[in-house]
């Protein structure tokens, strides 16, 4: 066998993991690389691709990881990516990858990559919870029926590992798979494919059924590859069929599938009766239902965000890092060391000043918003681990509604909490540009990412009362402009549909990687940005157009009520969100800032401009035309909102 | 007795002339046809008819006939366009086809397939049949949209009649299929219900458009 090295990596074979979501493709994937990708409990959360290389017996191979699909004709974005690398790449062996428990749902798709053409061998995996379940699966039996490798595992036990490993090695001795359809059905399938001419990585039979079933990408692949005139007729001859069965070819199709998969795990798999309603599925009830299910979701946040996020992020662990390590400790001694051996003043400003880099941009970095967001992370792996989200979104769903969404949007919210800029492109996996708007719109509005989340929990819970007043302001917001909206926005209410996974323990070695793994990359990103700030500050400062800019939003500021110096914050604001509320941090430590004025200042500040990351994102995403609406259309907001706050505040009587 | 496809479209049209737009006859130029139409003659030779003039009238002997004539093809409809999902002129020139076909007992149990519908897709009364009856005095429901099962009830997936056949085909990969065994759980805020091992959320609109075979 010939050695290949690690940089022709794009030449290795490849293996595919295909299946539909929440089946543990990226277990697998990460038993077979060694490496890590992001493991969830929840349907649809990797759009990407990710690619890893794995060694079996000497041969190198190189691993992709696909987002989850449900058949082979692609409706979201994510199945779209999945079946792009189907039609790509030339993969070795593709491993479809189904949950054991639904063997008979996710079997019809098994069919299709077959008669696809393509190397198939089946994963029945979780057979763990199967057995759990009183389900035995004759895997051997299936294998001599079905014609492919098929292989019972759990590899999140790393049971079947072995097997999988052995079956790519000896992928030259697979037996060959058959199995048909309906005489009628592959009439018509053979009367289009004997019209494909060219070559395909997909098997023709594979396409005729696609082409049948109206499949746009297919229908555009084989137009080029065919050319206009050849397409044409075979265009004539799909319309022809479609046109003789209009009322039902899509559901025969299916049915077909479901009729032969009948067949295949007829004696397969045997069914025993399990007593008792286990812990989790009552948990999941109890979720689910509104009466305990608000309670419930009301404890998570508490605990998760106010207690967690607010309280031991923002309160106990800043308070370290920022009070003691960095205020007492690291500042004090690189100031001395600057004014020792910085001779110049420019320099010293730009690395321990007001807005030095190390005083300042690192002081944000490493000791305000890392610890915030790494609680908030931590919080939600843990919480995603669980298989909670689901549950959620169908909790929420009405409300949603009302606001122009529906519950498959509370993923790209929630997650709002942690990152809006990562937020607004999970905004993608929404069905409608229209949802996909007023989820962008929501997130740039009413959402505080978790680092400004945790900094204002933690200054305004020191203020009785300001904390009700603010979420009460935010939460307003966020329904009335959802709702106005909703009614706005052109185009209809978008439907809700979505599978709820079980209930599972997370393993606390996931939730932990995956919380690095989302700190590492975040870190990593904002890092460069938080030093590239401070020095645009710096740079601002010693040229005197921070004072300018500072000077030019005064006015603003009166109106909100809030001193002059506030207006630096809102400044670092657009740089991003958490600097922004670092910002407030100083001037509230400093005891510049009344009760109100904070409580102003945090809605203000809240509801104020994405940061600039966010913003970018959101043009990449949305288009100039609806991300500089969306910025003026906050920005306005925002103040207008928080002057009106401090009149009401200040006429009230309310927290002074 | 079997009438001509021909002479059933007269029947019907009488029907909805005489006992729907409240006149007491129809113009031979209305129903296109001639007076020495072998149609016409077939239904007066069994007495349904008379022909005065221009003007056709439906005897009483005819008005059961005619009323099932008309119950056939509002059923006809139905199906086309809340199961076939068939719609605008395909699905009436289909229903008018199919209409001649529901003789014998297949309207019946098209009719509880579709758990006796009072009224056809353009919200003209579908009359009722024996079916009909014996069901009402049963209390008995056959197929019934998801949203009207109750937490804890279940049954066999009849169809879908979900219009937007992308999310047809997202339930179907789903295993949300005709066939399949559904427990509903929850209705509120959403629809919850379990097929095999999985369990699925849906609104309430698309829950109207899973049919079930209640047990």
């Amino acid at each position: 066998m010939k050695k290949r090295s690690i940089s022709d990596a794009q030449v290795l074979p490849k293996i595919v993991l295909v299946g539909n979501p929440n089946v543990g493709k990226s277990v697998l994937f990460n038993a077979l690389t060694g490496a890590y990708t992001t493991v969830s409990n929840y349907p649809g959360t990797s759009v990407e691709v990710s690619r890893g290389v794995c060694e079996v017996a000497g041969q190198r191979f190189e691993v992709l990881d696909t987002p989850g699909m449900y058949t082979l004709m692609p409706i979201t974005e994510e199945e779209r990516v999945a079946r792009a690398i189907l039609l790509e790449e030339t993969p070795h062996t593709v491993l479809h990858v189904i949950d054991a428990r639904n063997i008979e749902r996710m079997l019809p798709m098994t069919l299709q990559l077959v008669e696809a053409g393509l190397p198939v061998v089946l994963v029945v995996n979780i057979m763990d919870e199967a057995e759990r379940l009183g389900m035995e699966i004759d895997t051997a039996l299936l294998e001599e029926k079905i014609g492919i490798p098929v292989i019972a595992a759990a590899t999140a036990r790393k049971r079947g590992l072995q097997e999988i490993r052995a079956v790519i090695e000896n992928a030259a001795d697979r037996p060959q798979a058959r199995f048909s359809y309906a005489a009628d059905l592959e009439s018509d399938i053979r009367q289009v494919a004997d019209l494909l001419r060219e070559e395909y990585r997909l098997s023709r039979k594979s396409l005729a059924l696609l082409l049948l079933q109206r499949d746009t990408e297919i229908e555009a692949l084989v137009r080029r590859t065919e050319g206009e005139q050849d397409y044409a007729r075979i265009a004539q001859v799909v319309n022809g069929v479609v046109f003789e069965r209009r009322a039902d070819l899509h559901l025969r199709i299916s049915l077909e599938r479901k009729r032969v998969c009948s067949g295949l795990l007829a004696g397969v798999v045997r069914q025993s009766a399990v007593a008792g309603v286990p812990l989790a599925e009552r948990l999941s009830n109890w979720m689910m239902n509104p009466w305990t299910g608000v309670p419930i979701l009301l404890l998570i946040l508490y605990f998760g965000l106010y207690q967690v996020v607010g309280v031991f992020g923002a309160g106990v662990v800043v308070d370290f890092l920022e009070g003691v390590l960095f205020e007492e400790h690291i500042n004090p001694w690189v100031e001395r060391l600057g004014q020792t051996y910085l001779a110049w003043d420019w320099l010293y400003e730009l690395l321990v000043g007001e807005y030095g880099v190390l005083t300042l941009g690192v002081r944000y970095a490493v000791a305000l918003v890392l610890p915030i967001v790494g609680s908030f992370f931590l919080v939600f792996s843990l919480i995603e681990d669980t298989g909670y989200f689901p549950r959620l979104a169908m909790l929420v769903d009405r409300v949603f509604k009302r606001i122009g969404l529906n519950g498959r949007a509370v993923i790209p919210i929630v997650l709002g909490f942690g990152c809006d800029t990562m937020a607004t492109i999970v905004t993608r996996t929404l069905e409608t540009i229209r949802e996909r708007i007023i989820a962008t719109l929501l997130l740039a509005l009413a959402i505080p990412c978790s680092a400004q989340l945790g900094v204002i929990l933690g200054l305004l819970s020191g203020v009785p009362g300001a904390l009700v007043v603010w979420s009460a302001c935010i939460a307003g917001l966020f329904l009335l402009v959802g709702f106005l909206a909703a009614r706005v926005m052109p185009g209809e209410q978008p439907m809700f549909y979505m599978e709820i996974p079980p209930l599972r323990m997370p393993q606390p070695r996931n939730v932990l990687v995956k919380t690095l793994t989302r700190m590492q990359s975040y870190f990593l990103e904002i890092f460069p940005l938080f030093i590239l700030a401070s020095v645009l500050l710096w740079a601002g400062k010693m040229t005197g157009l921070l004072e300018g800019l500072v000077r030019a939003m005064t006015p603003a500021m009166n109106a909100l009520g809030l001193p002059a110096e506030a207006a630096a914050a809102f400044i670092f604001g657009f740089f991003r969100r958490d600097f922004g509320a670092a910002g407030l941090y100083d001037l509230q430590t400093s005891g510049l800032l009344s009760a109100v004025q904070l409580t102003v200042a945090a809605v203000t500040l809240t509801l104020f401009v994405p940061c600039i990351a966010q913003f970018l994102i959101m043009q990449k995403e949305r288009g100039w035309r609806v991300s500089l609406g969306i910025l003026v259309f906050v920005s306005v907001l925002a103040f207008t909102a928080g002057a009106l706050l401090n009149r009401l505040l200040l006429a009230g009587g309310v927290l002074s | 007795m079997k009438v001509s496809p021909k002479a059933e479209e007269i029947l019907e049209a009488l029907w909805i002339a005489t006992e729907e737009a409240g006149d007491n006859a129809a113009h031979l130029s209305t129903l296109g046809i001639g007076p020495d139409d072998e149609a016409l003659a077939e239904l007066n030779r069994l007495a349904y008819i008379e022909v005065s003039g221009d003007r056709v009238y439906l005897r009483k002997e005819g008005r059961p006939e005619a009323r099932m004539t008309v119950r056939r093809h509002r059923l006809a409809e139905r199906l086309m366009m809340d199961i076939l999902d068939v719609k605008g002129g395909e699905g009436n020139a289909k229903a008018c086809e199919l209409e001649h076909l529901l003789h014998q007992g297949v309207d019946t149990k098209i009719c509880t397939l579709l758990n006796h519908p009072s009224t056809c897709p353009h919200g003209n009364p579908i009359p009722p049949g024996l079916c009909c009856e014996e069901a009402r005095e049963q209390g008995r429901v056959g197929v019934v949209a998801l949203t009207e099962l109750k937490a804890g009830e279940g049954g066999e997936i009849a169809y879908l009649a979900a219009d937007d056949p992308k999310k047809m085909q997202k339930l179907m990969s789903m295993g949300v299929l005709p066939g399949n065994r559904l427990q509903l759980s929850q209705t509120f805020p959403t629809f919850v219900f379990k097929v095999g091992h999985s369990q699925f959320a849906v609104d309430q609109d698309l829950a109207r458009e899973i049919f079930v075979r209640k047990e």
